[in-house]
């Protein structure tokens, strides 16, 4: 009698010891999935989330939960979220936010409460240099990099006389001067618009009497749309080349924008046809999940998932000890579906840029090319004023 | 010389497209006295059905009758449904539930079209640029809004001077008591008003398709123009929208045009750039600004 009572208290130490292990980890996303912005944070998450269900609800082998909340793009609203994770939901891993000025509401209040945040996306300058702290990652990049690339392509094609245009706020001069950092010909001018403009003819009648080789932009979301469209119309497609960086060019929007964006080039750190392993099965799942082509966001969305699924495989699920946990992130060991992909001093990407074109698919979409690798092993022009 | 010519036409475009906008909100505002907050909702409206229609059918005049349609059937259903019901409020009331309209409609337009832009091209047979004067190259859409714009001006004119419910709209801003004593059915006046208002909006919606972005909260962005432009103008007079409109298209587009080139006389170039930028979008609330220290109601009040 007494032994089958030591048995069973033996086994129910057991299975209650299992079930512990078994709890899922709880990852949080804050993203913005209202407003017009919204279809980026739906691209990430269902990039994240294909990570996660191709496991069968668990990445690195460890069952997680994934809370997802829309921050509707305002930082206020972001910060709540983030505390309610962090103090109800007792969550020691955040991702999810989509844009700077959010990100930098959020970040540096809970990287000091020990919980790890991983950056799917924005990556502001302020984080990168002396704002770095060990509990942030960046998976996508920093953002001058994706101007830096263009910069640098730009002095190769031979254009000595650029014209850049960007909205009149923080990130519209951060994205010109890291086209600025890598361009080393002349510019014809460097124009400020006002956020959110409409109607771009009195900026394009200027372009026209400057006649510049080519013209840089960074208008995100429907500005773009709205240049890119009255640029073409006003019969300048053919004479001005014209770049960006990719965030105009992701294929929901070159839906909206039509021929009008047909050759024009732009700098990213991945495209969905880029030639390794991870990157085939990750296209060609995510388009069998939810029946269109992966966008840049989608594919840093997936690459965050697997990057947490190295780290809680390397220990155990446990993240009781955290140093443990950003030790094994720091590692990035992973199958980065943009192929080469380590963190440098600053915990930001240390990886390849490409430039890509606009072409015109079979069934009559548009789509991204890759064109030629730019940089490898970019490093971001902050790190150096890191320390950790 | 020519860019200045070309920029002064920029100006001339920008400014018809507001009058359209402007026209219709300064009717409801003279006539009705609703602030309508949500006129740029059916501005959005008109693109977007216009888009849809033209993707379907691939007939741009189709899509114009079906934006006109659209926007003139759904504001007589607001006026209807909603704002019949705040006449007797004050305008907090009006401004709160035409603001929830905007919520409404933007969401809508979301759920039925989804989030990302559509799309909506310039019409074959007037795409290109032509040569109005030696080196100076216009795309001939834009000259094809102008003159829709000084069109729909014109029948607007012709409407109130000549016809009898030209005049008694005219009657019905300056005294509605007196209008409907006089035995005019003033509640189908009043949503005959609002429609037309809506359908103008609508115009400038389906017009705009091909040169902006018809995505969900496009009519926030012109909102804005719109009221500066019949405030200058004297709110509730289709005069004063004319000439408001114009002034404000000119002003916003010569501002953004030369002002930088202005500032790199006496700064250095870096900062000329962006003082020049900051300057450029204060530039028509300065006029506007300006006007009402001049003229506290207007360029062109309506007399009540």
């Amino acid at each position: 009698m007494k032994k089958i009572l030591i048995m069973c208290a033996a086994l129910c130490l057991i299975i209650s010891n299992q079930l512990m292990a078994m709890e899922p980890v709880k990852i949080g996303m804050v993203t913005t999935l209202s407003t017009k912005a919204g279809y980026l944070g739906e691209e990430m998450r269902d990039g994240f989330k294909l990570a996660i269900d191709q496991e069968g609800g668990k990445l690195g082998g460890i069952p997680v939960e994934l809370l997802v909340e829309d921050s509707g793009r305002k930082p206020e609203k972001a910060k709540q979220i983030a505390e309610r994770y962090i103090k109800k939901d007792g969550v020691k891993i955040l991702t999810g936010i989509i844009f700077s000025n959010v990100a930098m509401a959020v970040v540096p209040k809970v990287v000091r409460e020990d919980v790890v945040y991983l950056s799917p996306n924005a990556g502001p300058s302020k984080l990168a240099g002396k704002g770095c702290d060990k509990n942030y990652f960046s998976v996508s990049y920093q953002n001058d990099n994706i101007d830096e690339v263009v910069g640098k392509y730009v002095n190769g094609e031979g254009h000595k006389n650029v014209y850049l245009i960007a909205p009149n706020y923080p990130a519209g001069k951060d994205h010109l001067a890291g086209f600025k950092r890598y361009y080393k010909g002349e510019i014809a001018a460097e124009v400020y618009t006002k956020l959110g403009q409409a109607d771009y003819a009195a900026e394009i009648a200027a372009i026209r009497a400057k006649k510049p080789e080519a013209l840089f932009f960074f208008l995100p979301g429907g500005m773009g749309v709205n240049f890119l469209k009255q640029f073409s119309q006003a019969g300048l497609g053919d004479s001005i080349a014209i770049y960006g960086p990719a965030f105009s060019f992701d294929e929901r929007i070159l839906k909206a924008v039509g021929p009008a964006a047909l050759g024009v080039k732009n700098g990213s750190q991945w495209t969905h046809d880029l030639d390794n392993e991870a990157n085939k099965q990750f296209v060609a799942a995510y388009q069998k999940a939810y029946n269109r082509t992966p966008t840049l966001y989608a594919s840093q969305g997936y690459d965050t998932a697997r990057l947490i699924g190295s780290a809680l495989k390397a220990v155990e699920g446990n993240l009781d000890t955290i140093a443990d946990f950003r030790n094994a992130l720091k590692k990035a060991d992973f199958e980065s579906v943009r192929g080469n992909f380590s963190f440098g001093k600053n915990q930001h990407p240390v990886q390849d840029l490409y430039i890509r074109e606009v072409i015109q698919t079979s069934s009559g979409g548009y789509t991204n090319k890759t064109l030629e690798k730019v940089f490898s092993n970019h490093v971001d022009a902050y790190a150096e004023q890191c320390e950790m | 010389m020519l860019l200045f010519v070309e920029q002064l036409l920029n100006g001339f475009q920008l400014g018809i497209t507001l009058f359209l906008m402007s026209a219709g909100l300064t009717l409801i505002f003279g006539i009705m006295r609703v602030i309508n907050l949500a006129h740029g909702s059916f501005y959005m409206i008109g693109a977007y059905v216009g888009a849809t229609v033209i993707a379907v059918t691939g007939s741009f005049l189709l899509g114009i009758a079906a934006a006109l349609t659209a926007a003139a059937i759904t504001g007589m259903l607001v006026e209807y449904l909603i704002l019949r019901h705040l006449y007797n409020r004050d305008h907090l009331s009006q401004v709160l539930a035409t603001f929830g309209l905007i919520l409404f409609f933007n969401e809508l337009t979301r759920i039925i079209w989804g989030r990302q832009p559509l799309f909506m091209d310039v019409p074959v047979w007037i795409s290109g640029s032509i040569e109005l004067l030696p080196g100076l190259i216009y795309p001939i859409y834009r000259l094809a809004i102008i003159a829709v714009g000084v069109m729909v001006a014109g029948l607007l004119w012709l409407l109130f001077a000549k016809t009898k419910i030209g005049m008694q709209i005219r009657a019905g801003a300056s005294d509605r008591q007196m209008i409907s004593a006089l035995g005019v059915n003033i509640n189908l006046l009043y949503t005959l008003v609002f429609g037309l208002g809506t359908m103008l909006a609508g115009l400038a919606g389906v017009m705009a398709g091909p040169i902006l972005s018809v995505e969900s909260g496009m009519g926030e962005s012109i909102l804005i123009l719109t009221f500066v432009v019949i405030v200058i103008g004297g709110i509730g007079s289709v005069r004063g929208a004319v000439v408001g409109a114009l002034l404000v298209g000119i002003v916003d587009t010569l501002g953004r045009a030369f002002l930088p080139d202005l500032f790199r006389f006496f700064l250095s170039s870096g900062y000329a750039d962006s003082a020049a930028a900051s300057l450029a979008s204060m530039a028509t609330y300065i006029l506007m600004a300006t006007v009402l220290v001049w003229r506290p109601r207007g360029l062109f009040p309506s007399h009540s």
